[in-house]
């Protein structure tokens, strides 16, 4: 078996008296779309920020390529996180920075990439995402979808080896879910390994290698989706995706 | 009568003028001061360690809770001499009212870092940022902006407070003034005057200070 790019092995986070995360395990292997499912509450969040250290985990370890990370250590945590990208659900762009700025500083600052070389990899990446015509514009000037897209140039300009999305469409309208979307599965053509936590199980359904459910901060279940979702089976995930699927029927 | 309440001012104007320069001195003094230490204050205190927190906690109640006019006599009789130090009146004004000026911008910079939305610190971690960059690139650009309009605020307080020059004998502008009057018994004519010009260098510093604002506004951005 080939060695997964990223492995986190039992997860644990406790805040307060609350067991967030239960021995939480997960292995990527190159080029595969990992997503999340389960509740609001499941942990998924929480899990995706302590793969990236935003969130400390109290016990368990993370492996890139093989080689378990010192958290400990300051320069390779920031190393580590260089190449553990990350797109929240509200975006997160740097208001005093245009959109080439947004995706350049951390050329600049942190890979210490020179201004000119930063803006040119900038613009490549906003050209990506469909965007090139923005790179002037502020995020307060940017509609939800395209702060949405610039993010993910963001995360993409710094060659990330891991992509992790925390529900990247569930803070846009419906109308602008589409270009996000397609941009990421853009993204698994080209081979990008991804974990994302989502509630589009369409988009799940056709793009996810694997499907992993969460539940009360442990994963349920995990397979690929016609495993989980087949007419037929009788799995916790198709439990949950149905009563998904009612709960929307009812609003109508 | 009005004649020669004219030939007054206009003999006493260059000079009182000359001391509207000290005046800005004093008043740029002590606002790079304030800036300089308030800074460093306001990043101490919301990312430092209990003990520096602590140490910065003690000089603004220190600086906001006793008067200026106490403090000028304080540091220019007592502290500045006890350290050695032979300060002009005029170094002394800056520096009293510099120091004082710091705990309150320290104040205005600390709600400015904490009010931006903590998301974009996790974002700037998520891109690999070290503590230090964060701050100086993400942090410190968006929340100096935001402080422009408290800081002009600063300013005309500070203009205004600098007219404390007089008790260690700075030869500011009200100091001067003072010493005209007291030659001519002009008191009503030139105190009218030195208020008016204490209330034009407050417009027009107001005024630019705006216009910085304005400059430096994030299109699109409105909070």
């Amino acid at each position: 078996m080939t060695v997964p790019i990223l492995f986190a092995r039992d997860i644990c986070v406790t805040i307060g008296s609350n067991e967030i995360l239960k021995n939480v395990s997960l292995s990527l292997p190159k080029g595969s779309l990992k997503v999340l499912i389960g509740p609001s509450g499941a942990g998924k969040s929480t899990f995706l920020q302590t793969l990236n250290h935003l969130i400390p985990h109290d016990s368990g370890c993370l492996e890139l390529n093989g080689k378990e990370i010192n958290l400990n250590n300051k320069r390779e945590l920031y190393a580590y996180r260089q190449q553990v990208g990350m797109i929240f659900q509200d975006f997160n762009l740097f208001d005093h920075l245009n959109a080439l700025d947004n995706v350049a500083i951390a050329l600049r600052k942190v890979k210490g990439v020179e201004r000119q070389t930063a803006h040119n990899r900038a613009m490549q990446e906003l050209k990506r995402v469909g965007l090139e015509d923005k790179a002037t514009l502020y995020p307060a000037e940017l509609s939800g979808g395209q702060k949405q897209r610039v993010a993910i140039a963001r995360a993409l300009a710094m060659d990330p080896t891991v992509l992790l999305l925390d529900e990247p469409t569930s803070a846009l309208d419906p109308e602008l879910i589409g270009e996000v979307l397609a941009v990421i599965r853009d993204l698994t053509r080209d081979g990008l390994t991804m974990v994302m936590a989502t509630h589009q199980m369409d988009f799940a359904r056709a793009l996810a290698h694997e499907i992993v459910f969460m539940q009360d901060g442990e994963i349920i279940e995990q397979g690929s989706p016609e495993e989980l979702l087949q007419e037929g089976t009788s799995s916790r995930t198709r439990d949950f995706c149905a009563r998904l699927v009612t709960a929307i029927d009812d609003k109508r | 009568m009005i004649l020669e309440k004219l030939i007054v001012i206009s003999d006493a104007l260059p000079y009182i003028l000359q001391g509207a320069g000290i005046t800005l001195i004093i008043v740029a003094g002590a606002m790079v001061l304030g800036l300089c230490l308030g800074v460093p204050f306001a990043l101490g205190q919301v990312y430092g360690p209990p003990l520096i927190r602590g140490a910065i906690g003690l000089y603004v109640w220190f600086f906001r809770g006793v008067p200026i006019l106490i403090l000028m006599f304080l540091f220019y009789f007592g502290i500045f001499d006890l350290l050695g130090l032979n300060l002009s009146p005029l170094t002394t004004t800056a520096l009293v009212l510099g120091m004082t000026s710091a705990a309150y911008q320290s104040q205005l910079f600390r709600g400015a870092i904490q009010s931006l939305p903590q998301g974009q610190l996790k974002a700037a971690k998520a891109l690999g940022m070290s503590r230090w960059q964060t701050v100086s690139s993400i942090v410190l650009p968006q929340a100096l902006r935001m402080s422009i309009p408290a800081w002009s605020n600063e300013y005309s307080i500070i203009l205004k407070d600098s007219a404390l020059a007089y008790v260690v004998g700075a030869l500011d502008m009200f100091t001067r003034t003072h010493f005209v009057a007291s030659r001519t018994y002009e008191h009503l004519t030139l105190f009218m005057l030195v208020g008016a010009l204490y209330f034009f260098i407050t417009v027009i510093g107001v005024y630019f200070l705006a216009r910085l604002e304005k400059k430096l506004r994030i299109p699109g951005y409105t909070a």
